[in-house]
C-alpha cells in the first residue's frame, strides 16, 4: 500500500492508501473526517463535495492517491478560527437544510459557484449551477435563498 | 404569529441543531466506528421470483478477512423471528389477510431481486464485498410478475398462503347506499387511475451498526430510524432476540426518512443478531445507494378504477372507488394499514359526500416491499378524489374552484361516511386566499401570452385533506393495528434551572431540538438555550412510537405540554412552601412564580434549586426534585387541509413541463415555527412535483429486474427543476390538544401531485396524463394533437 500525504485543512497528514481506496474514503475512514458524506454510487447526488485545489471535487469519483500532495477543504475546514464562512451562516440563517445530510457538499459546492460566477448571483443561475447536488428534504427553495445571501456576504 | 425576534411559540427561530449540521459535526451512523468493527455485505438475489437450490459458501468462507457467513439455515437454526407486518386486515369475507413467511434472510426462496439471501462479515467493507461476491447460490427460476395490474391470478404465485397472489379483499362503506345513489345521478363521471411507484430515496442511506456484549449479554443496534422504541419492541418480541432491557436501539442523527425508516428491515436485525456469533464484534452495514433503490421500501403503487355521482345541481351524491394496491413480495412493518386505513378514511375528501364505497385488493407482486412513504395512502386518496372532482367539473362545465366550492364540507364536525369525523376546518377561506395569491382571474391572459410563444398553460386546483396526528389508540385498536399510537415525554428540570426533555418523537429533518425547546421555553419562560431536546436512545427515553404521520407536534408535543403541566404544579407547590404561602396563591408567569396580593416571588431557577435542595419543605409532602413524565394519547386524528394551485406550462417542442406558478394555502392550525413549517411544505410539494413531473420506478416485466436502480434512471427532482412557492397559512385551532396543532410534515406532498396533473391535464385538454409525466410522456401525446392541427 503506497503512503501519501496530502494537506486537509491546512494541516499535513499521511495515510496508506489502496490504489483503489477513494479520497472520500480516505477523509471519512482513515482522517474521521465524517462531515463529507456519501449519498450515491454514481457521482450524482453531491453529498461528498469537497475543495481539492480550490476547486470543487466529488470525492466519492477521485481517488485519494490521485489527490496526493493536494490541498484539500472539506465542510471542517470551512470555518476559520473558530468564526463560520459566511455561507455556513447563511445556510443557517435561511433554513437551508433540514435533516443535514446533504449540506456540506450543498455549502461546499455553493461556495465554490461563488468562486466561478461572483457574488452577485441570481436565482436561475444558482438553480442551474446546483445541478450535481440533491437535496430530498428541503425543495431547494431556501438552498437557493441561502446560497444567494452566502454570496452576497462572501 | 410571526413573532420574529422572541424565541417562544410562533418566532421564526433559527435552528439549534443546524450548527452541528452545518460544520460536518453531525453524527449519522455511518459516521459511527466501534473498537474491533467488523462489516457486513449482503449476498441479493439476482432473481424476481426463484427457489433456492443450494448455498455455497465454502469458497467464499476462505477469502481473506472473512469472519463469518450466515444464511437462512442459521437463522432458522437460532429461531431467530421473521419481519412482521403489524397491522391485521381483515378481508370482506372476514378473512384474515394472508401473511405470507418473511425470513430476515431467505429460507428456500427469494420473491424479488434484491431479496437478501446471506450475510458476509469481513475485516473490511471491500473484503466483505469481495468474499459475498464468490458464494455460489443455486437458484431455479419460477414464473414472476411485478406489474399489481396483473399480478392477481397470474402464474407466479408468490406465497403458499395467498395462491391467487391477494392478501385481502377490503372494504369500507356501505355499498348499497351508494350503489342507489348512482342510480339516482344526473350525472356519473369515471376516471381511471394509476398512482406511480416511488422508491423513498432520503439522502442518508440505510445503515446499522449491530453489537453484542458478552459481559453483559446485551445487544446494542445503532441504525437509521425514525422510531427506535418501536424497533426494540419488534426486534424484543417478534424476532426473539433478546428481552428489550438486553437490547438497546440508538438512531443518532438520521439523514431523512420519509417513512422509509420507519420499519424494521433484515438487514439492521441480521447484523445484530449476527454479532453474538462472530464473539460480540460489531458489525456495520451502510447501504449503497444501489442497495437503496432494491430494498428500501417503496411507496405508492395504485391502480384504481372511480366513479363519482352528482346530481342535477353539480351536488357530489356518491363516489365509488376500486384500487388495486401493490404490496410487493413482502408485507412490510405498517404495510397492510396505508392502503386501506390511511387512504380509503380520506376518500371524502374536503366534501360533502353522502355514500361512499371503496374496495381494495392488496397484492403481491415479486417487487421490494411497499409501505408508507411521505403522506401514506392519503396522496393515493387526494389524487383520486382531487383528479375525478376535476375530472367531474369539466364535465358539467362549471368552473373548478366554484364546483368544489359548493360541495365543500362547512359544518363541524363532520361525520363522513369513511369513519373520520373532521373537527375544524374552514376550506373556503383557504381556496379563497389561494384563488388571490395564484391570480387566478390573471390567468386567461397568461394563457394566452404563452399561445403566441407556442406554450401550453394549465391551471390545476388541489383540495386535500389529511387525516394525520397519527392516532388514538383504541380506534386504530380496534381497526387491526397491533400497536397503540400514543407518544411519551420526561420534563427533567436540573437544580440550576436548565431543562431537558426527553421525547419519544425522533428528528430526522423537522426541528424538533427547536421546536420542541419552543415550547419550554414559552412555558417556563427560560432562555431556548438552556433546553436540551434528547431523542433516539431507547437507554435514555423512556419509551416512544416514533415520528411519521405528522405526529411529532399534535401528539409528541402534547406528552411534553402534560409534562409540562405537571412540572409547573410540582414547582408551585414548592415555591408555595419556600414562600410560605398556600399553593392556591402562586401564580407562574414568564418564568416567575409570585404570590397573589404580595410581593413575594421567585424565579423558575430558583424553585429548581429548591426542588432539589430540599430545606425549605417537608419531605414527606412534597418529595425533592423536579421531573415529570406523560404520556399522551389522541382522542382524534388532527386534519390539517388546504387548497393548492399549480400553474404549468408546456413546450410543445419538447414536451417539458415546467411548473411556472405554485401557490400551497395550508390549515395547519397553530403553528410553532413558521419558518420550519415553510420548509415541510416545500420539500413535501417538490416531493410531489418529483412524482408528478420525473420519478417513476420501473421494474421490467420481462426479466423481474429494476430499471431505475440508480440516479441515472430515476429521476429526483432537482433545483432548476422546480419553482419558489408561494406560502400561505390560514388557521382553525385543532379543539382536540391543547396546543391547537395539527401536522405540516406530509401535506406538501399529499396535495402536490393532483394540483400539478390537473394542470397539467387542463394544458393539454385531455382527460388523463399518466405520472409521471416525463417530457417523453407528454410529447407523445402531443404528437397526434399536433398531426390533427395541421
Ligand atoms: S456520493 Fe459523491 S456524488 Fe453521491
Ligand atoms: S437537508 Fe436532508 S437531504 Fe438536504
Amino acid at each position: 500500500m503506497p503512503a501519501i500525504t496530502m494537506k486537509v485543512n491546512g494541516q499535513a497528514v499521511c495515510g496508506d492508501v489502496e490504489g483503489r481506496t477513494l479520497l472520500v474514503e480516505f477523509l471519512r475512514d482513515k482522517l474521521g473526517l465524517t462531515g463529507t458524506h456519501v449519498g450515491c454510487d454514481t457521482s450524482q447526488c453531491g453529498a461528498c463535495v469537497v475543495h481539492v485545489d480550490g476547486k470543487a471535487v466529488k470525492s466519492c469519483t477521485a481517488l485519494a492517491i490521485s489527490c496526493a500532495d493536494s490541498e484539500v477543504t472539506t465542510i471542517e475546514g470551512l470555518a476559520r478560527n473558530g468564526k463560520l464562512h459566511p455561507m455556513q451562516e447563511a445556510f443557517r440563517e435561511h433554513h437551508g437544510l433540514q435533516c443535514g445530510f446533504c449540506t456540506p457538499g450543498m455549502i461546499m459546492a455553493a461556495v465554490d459557484i461563488v468562486k466561478r460566477k461572483g457574488k452577485k448571483l441570481d436565482e436561475d443561475t444558482i438553480r442551474h449551477e446546483l445541478e450535481g447536488n440533491i437535496c430530498r428534504c428541503t425543495g431547494y427553495q431556501n438552498i437557493v435563498a441561502a446560497v444567494k445571501a452566502g454570496a452576497a456576504s462572501m | 404569529m410571526d413573532n420574529s425576534t422572541g424565541t417562544g411559540i410562533g418566532a421564526r427561530v433559527r435552528r439549534k441543531e443546524d450548527h452541528r449540521f452545518i460544520t460536518g459535526k453531525g453524527n449519522y451512523t455511518d459516521d459511527i466506528n466501534l473498537p474491533k468493527q467488523t462489516y457486513a455485505y449482503f449476498v441479493r438475489s439476482p432473481h424476481a421470483h426463484a427457489t433456492i437450490k443450494s448455498i455455497n459458501t465454502a469458497k467464499a468462507k476462505k477469502m481473506p478477512g472473512v469472519v463469518g457467513i450466515f444464511t437462512g439455515d442459521d437463522i432458522a437454526n437460532d429461531k431467530l423471528g421473521g419481519l412482521i407486518c403489524g397491522w391485521m386486515i381483515h378481508s370482506k369475507d372476514g378473512s384474515p389477510m394472508k401473511a405470507g413467511p418473511h425470513p430476515v434472510l431467505a429460507q428456500g426462496k427469494v420473491r424479488y431481486v434484491g431479496d437478501h439471501v446471506a450475510l458476509v462479515v469481513a475485516e473490511t467493507r471491500e473484503q466483505a464485498k469481495a468474499a459475498a461476491a464468490a458464494v455460489s447460490v443455486g437458484y431455479v427460476a419460477l414464473p414472476h410478475v411485478v406489474d399489481v395490474a396483473d399480478a392477481m391470478g397470474a402464474k407466479a404465485a408468490i406465497h403458499d398462503v395467498a395462491p391467487d397472489n391477494r392478501v385481502f379483499n377490503w372494504s369500507i362503506g356501505d355499498e348499497g347506499a351508494t350503489d342507489a345513489a348512482f342510480r339516482n345521478a344526473a350525472h356519473v363521471t369515471k376516471i381511471d387511475l394509476v398512482n406511480n411507484r416511488l422508491i423513498p430515496n432520503a439522502m442518508e442511506p440505510r445503515a446499522a451498526i449491530g453489537s453484542y456484549d458478552t459481559g453483559s449479554e446485551s445487544y446494542t443496534l445503532y441504525t437509521t430510524s425514525q422510531n427506535p422504541h418501536v424497533a426494540r419492541l419488534v426486534i424484543s418480541a417478534f424476532h426473539g432476540l433478546a428481552p428489550e432491557h438486553k437490547l438497546r436501539v440508538i438512531a443518532p442523527d438520521v439523514g431523512g426518512g420519509f417513512g422509509s425508516k420507519i420499519f424494521i428491515y433484515a438487514e439492521e436485525v441480521a447484523c445484530v443478531w449476527a454479532s453474538k456469533h462472530i464473539g460480540g464484534r460489531p458489525i456495520k452495514w451502510t447501504a449503497e445507494r444501489s442497495e437503496s433503490f432494491l430494498a428500501d421500501a417503496h411507496g405508492r403503487d395504485h391502480v384504481t378504477h372511480a366513479e363519482l355521482a352528482t346530481d342535477s345541481n353539480g351536488r357530489i351524491t356518491g363516489l365509488k372507488v376500486h384500487t388495486k394496491a401493490a404490496m410487493g413480495a413482502y408485507l412490510s412493518t405498517f404495510a397492510s394499514c396505508v392502503p386501506t386505513y390511511l387512504y380509503a378514511t380520506l376518500l371524502s375528501g374536503q366534501y360533502n359526500i353522502p355514500n361512499i364505497y371503496a374496495e381494495v385488493d392488496a397484492i403481491y407482486t415479486n417487487t421490494a416491499p411497499v409501505d408508507a412513504y411521505r403522506g401514506a395512502g392519503r396522496p393515493e386518496a387526494t389524487y383520486v378524489v382531487e383528479r375525478i372532482v376535476e375530472t367531474a367539473a369539466r364535465e358539467l362545465k362549471m368552473d373548478p374552484a366554484e364546483f368544489r366550492r359548493m360541495n365543500f364540507v362547512t359544518q363541524f364536525p363532520h361525520q363522513t361516511p369513511v369513519i373520520m369525523c373532521y373537527d375544524a376546518g374552514d376550506y373556503a377561506a383557504a381556496l379563497d386566499k389561494a384563488l388571490e395569491i395564484a391570480d387566478v382571474k390573471g390567468f386567461a391572459d397568461r394563457k394566452s401570452a404563452a399561445a403566441r410563444s407556442g406554450k401550453l398553460r394549465g391551471l390545476g386546483y388541489s383540495a386535500y385533506i389529511e387525516a394525520c396526528g397519527i392516532a388514538p389508540s383504541a380506534a386504530i385498536g380496534s381497526l387491526g393495528a397491533g400497536v397503540g399510537l400514543w407518544e411519551s415525554a420526561e420534563v427533567r428540570v436540573n437544580p440550576v434551572g436548565t431543562v431537558e426533555v426527553l421525547t419519544g418523537s425522533h428528528s430526522h429533518g423537522q426541528g424538533h431540538e427547536t421546536t420542541f425547546a419552543q415550547l419550554v421555553s414559552d412555558r417556563l419562560g427560560i432562555d431556548i438555550n438552556n433546553v436540551a431536546i434528547v431523542h433516539g436512545d431507547t437507554d435514555k427515553v423512556q419509551f416512544g412510537m416514533g415520528t411519521y404521520g405528522s405526529r411529532s407536534g399534535a401528539v409528541g408535543m402534547t406528552a411534553i405540554s402534560k409534562a409540562l403541566d405537571k412540572i409547573e404544579a410540582k414547582a408551585k407547590r414548592v415555591a408555595a412552601a419556600v414562600m410560605e404561602a398556600s399553593a392556591d396563591d402562586v401564580e407562574f408567569k414568564n418564568g416567575t412564580f409570585t404570590v397573589k396580593g404580595t410581593d413575594k416571588k421567585m424565579a423558575f431557577g430558583e424553585v429548581a434549586l429548591s426542588a432539589y435542595v430540599a430545606h425549605k419543605f417537608n419531605s414527606a409532602e412534597i418529595e425533592p426534585g423536579l421531573k415529570e413524565a406523560a404520556f399522551h394519547d389522541p382522542s382524534n386524528f388532527v386534519f390539517p387541509a388546504g387548497v393548492h394551485i399549480c400553474e404549468v406550462e408546456i413546450d410543445t417542442d419538447t414536451g417539458v413541463t415546467d411548473v411556472v406558478n405554485y401557490t400551497a394555502v395550508d390549515d395547519f392550525g397553530n403553528i410553532i415555527n413558521p419558518m420550519i413549517v415553510e420548509g415541510q411544505v416545500h420539500g413535501g410539494i417538490v416531493q410531489g412535483i418529483g412524482q408528478a413531473l420525473a420519478e417513476g420506478c420501473v421494474y421490467d416485466k420481462q426479466s423481474g429486474q429494476l430499471l431505475t436502480g440508480s440516479y441515472m434512471d430515476y429521476q429526483m427532482p432537482r433545483a432548476a427543476n422546480v419553482p419558489n412557492f408561494n406560502l400561505a397559512f390560514t388557521c382553525t385551532p385543532c379543539p382536540s390538544n391543547p396546543l391547537g396543532m395539527k401536522g405540516c410534515g406530509e401535506a406538501g406532498a399529499i396535495a402536490s401531485p393532483a394540483a400539478v396533473m390537473n394542470a397539467v391535464t387542463d394544458a393539454l385538454d385531455v382527460r388523463d396524463v399518466p405520472m409521471p409525466a416525463t417530457p417523453h410522456v407528454v410529447w407523445k401525446m402531443l404528437q397526434p394533437m399536433k398531426k390533427a392541427a395541421e
